[in-house]
This record gives structure tokens, sequence and C-alpha cells, in this order.
């Protein structure tokens, strides 16, 4: 979570916060001006406007004293050459206060954050999300130039993450923490860094088992040259034998290393009497390593170990081609993830929320997560929950109110007496549910994978096959019978058909991918083929949250009317819908969020702020009575035009037209999925929008759910034999996006939190959902036919094969090419598919 | 003929020699982050040594 330390500083700061803010949620990394830096305008450290600020150190220009201070401890340090590498590569500091990292020396924290320590060497990594340039990763690998303690520090730039060695006596990691804030690189730690087995680990398995099976796969075909080219004299000479046994040699860790997950899933599926596609594979992997052996052995031929390593390695190919990982996305997150590590005491002491007691009493400040349910003791409580229950207003608490884990409070440091500990908080407790257990997530999960259902039948027929063609030739010649059987078993295995998905899949997940919908596997496309139900979330799903109107670009459904307004007034309106969470104030303070982007900072003098509470808000700036709100309000006559008036002075000014708040086009997905499908919408929030969406989803419209309810009506739904698509965005759909078949998260800012879930859609391509759905279908319409051209490759294959005459040769030039049909075959209609579809271009946002 | 006896052990050496380096590539790390060392390159040491 981001450390907002906004409400410790004089309320006009708040403008250039929020510009800040904007600017790191775009992740824009400052406009360079070829401008003479003796004139500039803007700052030398981060490049922002400095406006009529003027800091000057060394002829340089800062916009505020933050820019300046790194600047002061770059040159200390003898680090200029940071700017040196990207101009104005600083991270603007103006406005934020400096998190608190205090929490870091209690040693509980500190061991659960160490990777790695020996002695006093000690390894620990940060997530720094203001990463964003060159000179970012310059100055951060640098950084052992600034203590004596820090040993080494590695980037890796695409993950935000830094990796430090350091000399625990020497420094601490507090120091550390603190040393990358003062430099503008605030670390981001939350609950969830703490639990180590929910960290990634980079399974390098399969690279080692793809580099052996290349160099099997290579040196066996070298070796089989001379098969290949009938070159006799060679063969005469002795080499035969040779090869033959290194081939053997080579082919060994071929099958019994790189091959050992299909052998063993194959074993595993004989066990649970049941037949998935690695069963027929591995008896085509033993048959050829099996035939092989004896034939070399006897002399009889050189085998078929050259189709065998190539076999696993173009099997192993299509395992690594669909492991696609998005850096910066998670598909597992819990609550964890979107906690924060410490809590602040009343006495002033931090402590790590784990170790919060019923009793402890807590200071949540402004925007800050409340970690644990509790009671109000001190304050005026404004409540967000819109993330945790889907309630899209604040909501009011007063002096002993109960208050539930995992709002945000909004406006003033409020105490609160701890009720429950963290993990058994009202949210918290969803994680309990049976569905988030390894069981549970077993269970639940009942469609069947068209890979498994084929090779179910593919073992039954190829069976057949190849007893018919041993008993036929047994009656004949029992060499030739063998001979014919195991063939048959060779040529039949089904390397097209289990390559045909991985590169057919793992190639959509990659377009659709660069279009904002990122899967988590290729299973994921298939479960989506099978969805009878749709379940969507309304607060953050259909409708947009409060903050993020701005981020739509050309957002129409909000727009001013009225007389131009100067600087200061639009300051002024712009201070005071900040300090509202109306949920109009928010689409109004997104409105000029964008107007306002001089960094000017008007000595405002602001008075009187008065909330009326559902009619509007008043303010005094330079003696002006700002006044927005109501018709009522501002005693004006409604129209429909107008939602909100603007009134300085007596005067009304103009005023806002807000159409709606839902998400563009939302009408054309819930019409696409109604005519396949029931819909159904689950809102946390109150009756509010019946009437604006009963036309939409009929009589299948629920509010006031509880996570737990959600949760318990995709359970019904499933009961009732329904495949469950669920839409959602926040921590209270988190049960239900578990526990339905496919569950797809809509995020905002991809870098932000998002739930555990099989799918992330980012929401700036919501309104393509209809033409991923589309895709998707076509694609598993493609793996049909892929299958279709297999089978004609294994027709010809088998006719050699029952006749007893399938030559190694044949098999080595038969067997690749049908693999390399299957790949070429999927990969480039997918592509071709998605072209179709509106879907080639990457550059998604301009469709 | 009898040299191809010696070339063929070379050849497999040689191919085991690279397998070896595969697998020291993966273990070291340097298949995890292939984008910040395209940005490292850049760096340039001479200046900082200037300053020194």
């Amino acid at each position: 979570m981001r450390y907002d330390e906004s409400h410790l500083l004089p309320h006009w700061t708040h403008l250039n916060l929020l510009k800040n803010k904007c600017d790191s949620m775009n992740n824009i990394a400052p406009i360079k001006e070829n401008s003479e830096q003796s004139i500039s305008s803007t700052c030398y450290h981060c490049g922002e406007d400095c406006g009529n600020v003027n800091v000057m150190l060394h002829d340089k220009r800062f916009c505020c004293q933050g820019c300046k201070m790194v600047y002061e401890i770059l040159n200390e340090n003898d680090l200029c050459q940071y700017y040196d590498i990207d101009e104005q590569a600083g991270v603007s500091l103006k406005g934020k206060k400096q998190a608190q990292f205090a929490w870091l020396d209690d040693e509980l924290i500190q061991s659960q954050l160490v990777d790695y320590q020996e002695d006093t060497t000690t390894k620990t990594t940060f997530y720094l999300p203001s990463i964003h340039c060159a000179s970012c990763v310059w100055l951060l690998e640098n950084l052992f130039k600034f203590n004596e303690g820090i040993l080494d520090s590695k980037i890796n730039f695409v993950k935000k993450e830094i990796y430090l060695t350091f000399d625990n006596s020497k420094v601490s990691m507090r120091q550390l923490a603190e040393l990358l804030v003062s430099i503008g690189y605030t670390p981001e730690i939350n609950l969830g860094d703490l639990d180590k087995s929910q960290r990634k680990k980079v399974d390098k398995k399969l690279i080692y088992q793809l580099g052996v099976a290349g160099f099997g796969f290579g040196n066996v075909m070298l070796l089989s040259f001379p098969e290949y080219l009938g070159l006799d004299e060679i063969n005469a000479a002795g080499f035969q034998r040779l090869f033959g046994w290194l081939n053997i040699l080579i082919a060994l860790p071929v099958v019994f290393f790189s091959g050992k997950d299909y052998l063993k899933s194959a074993w595993l599926s004989l066990q649970q009497r049941n037949l998935n596609i690695d069963v027929p594979i591995s008896i085509g992997i033993l048959t050829l390593f099996g035939r092989s052996v004896f034939e070399i052995l006897s002399g009889a031929g050189a085998g078929y170990l050259d189709s065998l390593a190539g076999l696993v390695f173009f099997l192993l190919i299509g395992k690594w081609f669909q492991q696609i990982t998005f850096n910066h996305l998670s598909f597992e997150r819990d609550y964890k993830s979107y906690f924060p590590v410490a809590a602040l005491l009343k006495n002033g002491e931090t402590t790590p929320i784990q170790n919060l007691k019923r009793g402890d009493i807590i200071i949540v400040k402004n925007k800050e997560l409340i970690p644990a349910d509790g009671i109000l003791m001190q304050g005026n409580g404004s409540i967000d929950y819109s993330f945790v229950t889907g309630e899209s207003d604040a909501v009011d608490k007063e002096k002993g109110d109960q208050i539930f884990a995992g709002g945000k409070q909004l406006g003033e440091a409020v105490e609160i007496q701890i009720t429950k500990t963290v993990s058994q908080s009202y949210l918290t407790q969803l994680w309990n549910d049976a569905v988030f257990s390894k069981e549970g997530l077993n269970q639940h999960n009942q469609t069947q994978f068209l890979a498994d259902k084929v090779g179910k039948y593919f073992t039954y027929v190829i069976l057949t096959i190849a007893f018919l063609t041993l008993f036929y030739w047994m009656t004949i010649d029992v060499g030739i019978a063998v001979n014919a059987f195991t063939s048959v078993l060779i040529i039949a295995c089904p390397c097209a058909v289990a390559l045909s998905i991985p590169f057919t899949f793992g190639n959509a997940i990659r377009i659709l991918g660069k279009h904002g919908f990122y899967l988590k596997n290729t299973k994921v496309i298939e479960q989506f083929q099978q969805v009878t139900a749709v379940i969507f979330d309304k607060t953050g799903t259909l409708t947009l949250t409060k903050n993020n109107s701005s981020q739509e670009k050309n957002d129409d459904t909000i727009t001013y009317q009225g007389d131009e307004l100067t600087e200061a007034e639009k300051q002024g309106v712009l201070w005071m819908v900040s300090q509202s969470s109306h949920p109009l104030s928010q689409r109004i303070l997104g409105l000029l969020k964008d107007e306002v982007r001089s960094n000017k900072e008007l000595h405002l003098s602001l008075d009187d702020f008065l909330e009326t509470e559902g009619k509007g808000l008043q303010v005094t700036v330079n003696q002006q009575v700002i006044k927005i709100g109501s018709a009522e309000f501002t005693q004006n006559k409604a129209n429909d035009l107008a939602n909100v008036f603007l009134q300085i002075d007596g005067t009304t000014k103009g005023f806002f037209t807000i159409k709606n708040k839902y998400r563009q086009g939302f009408e054309t997905i819930l019409n696409f999925y109604k005519n396949k499908n029931t819909i159904h919408l689950l809102s946390g929030d109150n009756e509010k929008t019946r009437k604006e969406l009963e036309p939409h989803f009929g009589k299948n419209l629920h509010y006031f759910q509880s996570p737990k309810d959600k949760l318990n009506f995709t359970k019904k739904l499933q009961s009732q034999d329904e495949r469950v698509l669920m839409f959602g965005d926040g921590l209270n759909d988190a049960g239900a996006l578990q526990q339905s078949d496919v569950g797809v998260v809509i995020a905002e800012d991809t870098n932000n939190f998002t739930p555990a879930c099989d799918a992330i859609l980012d929401a700036k391509s919501f309104f393509q959902l209809p033409r991923f759905a589309e895709y998707m279908k076509g694609c598993l319409r493609l793996v049909y036919m892929a299958y279709g051209l297999a089978f004609i490759y294994n027709i010809i294959g088998l006719s050699y094969a029952i006749q007893g005459e399938l030559s190694p040769l044949i098999a080595a030039i038969l067997m690749p090419a049908s693999s390399i049909t299957i790949v070429l075959f999927g990969v480039f209609s997918g592509t071709f598919l998605a072209w179709k579809l509106g879907l080639g271009d990457k550059n998604h946002q301009s469709d | 003929m009898k040299i191809i006896f010696l070339l063929i052990l070379v050849s497999l050496l040689i191919a085991i020699g690279f397998l070896a380096a595969f697998f020291w590539a993966v273990k070291s790390g340097q298949y995890e982050d292939d984008y910040t060392p395209s940005i490292r390159i850049l760096f340039d040491d001479k200046n900082e040594k200037k300053r020194d």
C-alpha cells in the first residue's frame, strides 16, 4: 500500500499532492524539456514545473525543498551522474512526508523480511514502485556509496525490486529503508511480504529439462547421420555399434530426467483409474526407448532415439511456451497483500499487526487502512469500505461505533480499540473458508479439460489398433508382429495433440495480455467456454470507482458548463471537493485534477469549510464564498442536465453534468452474456441502483450482499450444475472469485492489489470483453482443427506401422514434421484470428 | 578412420561443456532478469573514475 501522509501537510499542498499522485499512478516519466539549463523553469531533479517557486542551489532550480535535498545528498556522495543518464530523473518529493519505518526495528518483522543471512551479511528484497528510468537503476546500484554497510545492490527493473546485501552490524534494515525514502524511492512493504510461503519461487526445473532434451536431441541426431545417409562404409568400421551405445547413453537422461514429469503424471493418472493425455505420451516414450535399446543391443538396427529426443524436446518447449508470467501481476494474492505490516499504538509505539491484541488502542490516520475490527474511541470516522464491502459511499462513524477491518479512514486521525485479532476480523475470516484451502481448490473445479478428454479416447483407440495389428501378424510372423505393434505405439504418440494446446493457447495468452487481459494459465481459456452463468459485482466492476473517472481518457460522463473560472477559483473548488468523500465530489475532483495542471502554489486562504451531508459543500477562499451542491443548496432551479451547481459569492457560475458512472460498453457486455447465459448482479451496496439495472438483470439483482453471501451464492449456483464466471474487483469478491469456475478481476491499475483470481482485466479494456470471448472461442476451434491435421499425419504413419514397415528414417521425418506443422498452425492461425477480430494491433487504446 | 573416435569424443565433450555452461547460467540467475542488464550496460564508468 502507499504510504500517504497527506494529513500532515498544510491544506494547499493537497493540490500538488494530487497531481503527483496522478503522475505516479500513470507512471509517466518526467517530461524532458530541451530547455537551457540556466533559465530552466522545470525542476533540475524531477522535471516538474517550478511555477513561481524559487529554490536554487549551484545555479540549479528546484521545485521544492525535498528535491533540493535529494540533490544535495547525491552531490555530497558524488553521485550526480544520476542526472546525466536521464535528465530530470528524480521522483518528486513535493508534499510527501517521509514514511515511517520505525517498525522495521522489530526483530520479528526483520527476520521475516530477510531472504538470506550468514553472520552479519544479510540479503533482503524491497519493492520500489517509483523505479522508472535508467537513472534509477544507476543510482540504486550505487547505493553502497552512501553507507559502507551496504555491500551490494541489484535492481530488477521490470519487477521494480531492489536486492540488497548489507552488513547488519553497520547498517540496519530501517536505516536502509529510510535511506531509500530520502532519495525518493519509498519501499512498499505489506503484510503479504512477510509470509514467505506466498513468495513466488521461480521453478527452474523445466529449463534444466529443456536444456538436457535439447542437448540430447542435437547429439543423437548427429550420431544418427550415418544411418540417415546410409553410409555403409562408416557402419562397417564398427562405428554403428559405438554410435548406438552413445545414443543410449545420451537418451537415458532425456527419458528419465527431461521426460520424468510425463511418466510421473501418467503413473498418477493410472493409479486414479483415469486416462489423461500423458498416458499415451508415456506409452510412446517408453516404447520408443525400449524398442531402440533392444534394436541397438541386439544389433538389429539403429533405433528411434533421435525421434524420442525430438519428441521430448518439442513437448517441453510446448510446456515452456505456455508458462507465461506477467511480471507485474499476481494471481495468488489474499488480504495480506492489502494490509500494512505495522500499526501505530496510542502510546506512540509501532507493533506488527499480527501482534495486535484485544484491547489495544491504535491510531489510524487519513487514508490509512484499518487493520482489525474495533470500536471507535476518539475522532470522527468516515470510512471508505468500497473495496471491502462494495458500498460506494463512505460511512460515517461516531464514537462507540463498531468498525470493520479493511476500510480506509478518510479525514482526521482516529483512535480505535481493537476487539478482534487480524485473522479473526469480519473480512479476513473469509479466508478461513474451506474454499481457500488446497483441498477446497481442487474440489470445486469440475472443468473437463480437452487434452485429457482426448487423451482418454486416444489411448483406447491406439491400444485397440496396436493389439489388432499384433494379433493379425502373430498368425504370420512373431518378429513382424512385435515390430508392427511397437511401431503403432510409437507413431501414434500424440505429440502433435499435446503440442496444439500449449502453442495455440500460449500464443493467445500473449495476444490477450497485450490488450490488457491477463490470464493465469492456458486452462482458463477452456474454462471460459464452459460457463453457463455470469455474476457481476457492481461497485468497481460495472461502475467506476470514485477516484478513477479521470483515468479514463476523454471522460465525457462529466462536463462543466458555465463561466470560465479563475485559477484561484478552480483551486478552491478542487480543494473543497478533495475534502469530501461524496461520490459526486470525487467525480468533480477527477475532472478538475486534469485542468489544474500548473504548479502555481497560490497561497489561498481557506476558511469555514462546511459539508452539508447529501446537499453540498461550502468554503471561503480569499474572501469569496464558494458553494457547490444540489439545486436546492445553491438556490437554483433544478434541471435535467445539471447535477451539481457551482456558486461563487451568491452568483451561479455554472453546473457540472454527470451522466452515468458505468464503465464504457457495459450494456454491450451485459447483452453479450445475456444471450447465452443467465446473468446475476451481486452488490454489497444499497438498492439505489435497482431501477437502473432492472432492465438488464431483471430479477437477478441481489443487494446488501456480504463477502460471505457472495461466496455462498456462487456455491448455490454451482450446486445447480452451473459453471460460474464471476467478475469482481475488491476484497469483498475474493471468496466468490475463488469459488467460481472462472474469476476475473477488473483492475484500474494492474500494479495495485488484486485478489486471487484466474484472470485480470485491465479496466481500460473492459469494453473489449466480447471480443476477447469471441477470440478464446475461436482458439478452441483452432485446436480442433489442429487435431484434424494431427489425425492426417497419424493415418499416414499408421499405414506404415501396421505393415511393420516403419523405418527409423520415416519416423524421424514424420514425427518432427507433424509437431512443427501443429506448432506453426497454432501460432499463425491464432495470430491471424486475432488480427481478424481486431486484436492484431498492439495499441489497444486506439480502438 | 580411427581419428573419428577422437573427433566424436571431443565433440561430445564440447557439447557437454556447453550444457554445463547453460546449467551454470540458469543457476546463477542470468535468465531471471533479461531487461535490466540492457540498461546497465549503458552506464559510463569512465565518467565516474574521473570524479574519484
